[in-house]
């Protein structure tokens, strides 16, 4: 009983900071490509426009509750929750200091690739039941791209695994302890981060919502607090792939003289900063592009990386 | 995979990394733009087309003459003139006619300066002021009083030039 009331402290406090860290993060992102674009960016609402994301979650919560015409209402409402709730859902096994997890689950790792598989549906269903036929294309289009590259991303995570010998990600951060995997894995490393973009939808593989083509993709008919839950979705999926690309690659919180959580936020922050970077360099690719990069490059890269980790795995035994 | 193919990929990717300094750096430097409405740039163009004005001679005769080409050349049929007859005891302009009520309506207007390139007197002029917006829509058609403008030149126009 206890442990569960611990467990339940635990998760709202985590859920808080998360949704405060996700509102923050579109600011951060905001203010950043101002920066980048030599702007201001917001700074209008309160100091450095601080008070921007409450603003903004305000004036969404209430906005009319809107549905277009013959949706499918209860796949309609359901899409946006699934996309919101998977992206938090893997924060449940992601270890941000020494004891500073929620769940050291022994296939932790398993549980988050499932998780973002289940966050698909969120895009598909979405773009299915808004009877909408550039909604349509962006699902469809979004879906086949996080299918083909989370196929990249598991063969960079394997590779991880194989080299810690577990797939529990406290494990993973504990064999990290002398020698961060990037130094091991450095293939897999930059397979993943390019997996990682391209799975978050995030430029320059942001094709699902290319408005050129497709108005906003698979969440055209959406709008108010529906529309902001495929964006803490989308957000939160940013955090935690920067969180698992410390954690898998940059040796989570081990780092010398500072505490561990602080190492952790640091060098998550900083693949946050990565993120917004390549949005402001880097122009989008076409979709042929995309899927001959994810299935003729990094699949084959990742399959060779697995093998040879393998073969020097058994090896070194 | 042969080596050009390597090189090119090479190339592309160094490419990719040149990008990301050029955009770096850039985050350094001091936004260009301001912050609008406490801080405003200098001034406008000298061609910038904003506000209309009906210009004055020197004499503070008016330049309009009546003749109701603006209205005829107007694209968005903003603008409405009635004219009257000037008289010997009551001469407005050096024509035959003036203007008795001049109106535009500044949210129809489309700032295309076909009126004053129509006007054959120079009377109906593009100003350099940019700042519009209104809180009622009643507001925003200018008449007359509010067009003329309120001393030979006040519009930034040389008020002895010729056209």
């Amino acid at each position: 009983m206890n442990a569960l009331a611990a467990a339940a402290v635990k998760s709202g406090v985590l859920l808080f900071l998360l949704l405060t860290a996700c509102a923050y993060m579109t600011l951060l992102e905001r203010r950043l490509l101002a920066k980048f674009q030599i702007r201001y960016g917001p700074n209008r609402v309160g100091p450095f426009g601080l008070l921007q994301p409450l603003a903004d979650g305000i004036k969404l919560i209430f906005k009319e509750d809107f549905a277009p015409a013959r949706v499918d209402l209860v796949v309609y409402w359901l899409a946006p929750a699934i996309s919101m709730v998977t992206a938090l859902f893997v924060y449940a096994v992601i270890p941000f200091g020494p004891q500073l997890y929620l769940a050291n689950v022994d296939v932790g790792i398993l549980i988050v690739l499932a998780a973002s598989s289940v966050g698909v549906y969120g895009v598909i269903l979405g773009g299915w039941s808004s009877n909408n036929k550039y909604s349509l294309l962006g699902s469809l289009r979004s879906s086949a791209q996080l299918i083909s590259y989370e196929l990249a991303l598991s063969f960079a995570v394997i590779s991880v695994v194989l080299t810690a010998g577990s797939l529990s990600l406290v494990e993973i951060v504990n064999a990290q302890a002398r020698v961060w995997f990037v130094v091991l894995q450095p293939v897999a490393f930059v397979s993943f981060l390019i997996a990682a973009v391209a799975e978050t939808n995030r430029a320059p593989f942001d094709l699902p919502e290319a408005e050129q083509e497709l108005i906003a993709g698979y969440q055209t008919e959406y709008g108010g607090f529906k529309f902001a839950m495929f964006y803490i979705g989308e957000y939160v999926a940013i955090v935690t792939m920067s969180a698992l690309v410390t954690t898998l690659f940059w040796g989570g919180w081990h780092g010398p003289f500072l505490p561990g959580v602080v190492w952790f936020a640091l060098k998550m922050f900083a693949f946050i900063f990565f993120f917004v970077w390549i949005r402001a360099t880097l122009p989008r690719v076409r979709h042929d592009q995309l899927m001959a990069f994810g299935w003729k490059v990094l699949v084959p890269l990742g399959l060779l990386n697995v093998v040879i980790t393998a073969i020097i795995v058994v090896l070194l035994q | 995979m042969g080596a050009r193919r390597v090189r090119k990929y090479l190339r592309q990717g160094f490419a990719m990394l040149k990008g990301m300094a050029v955009t770096f750096r850039y985050l350094f430097r001091p936004p260009i733009t301001v912050m609008y409405p406490e801080q405003k740039r200098p001034a406008v163009q000298p061609r910038f087309k904003g506000r209309h004005w009906l210009t004055l001679y020197e004499d503070t005769m008016e330049r309009c003459v009546g003749c109701e080409l603006c209205v005829i050349v107007c694209p968005s049929q903003a603008i409405y003139v009635k004219a009257a007859e000037n008289t010997p005891e009551h001469q407005v302009s050096k024509g035959e006619r003036y203007a008795e009520d001049f109106q535009i309506n500044e949210l129809r207007c489309i700032f295309c300066g076909l009126c004053e390139e129509a006007c054959p007197t120079g009377a109906i002029v593009l100003g350099r002021e940019y700042e519009l917006a209104g809180y009622t829509r009643e507001s925003m058609i200018y008449t007359k009083p509010m067009l003329t403008e309120p001393y030979p030149g006040a519009s930034g126009r040389d008020p002895k030039r010729e056209v």
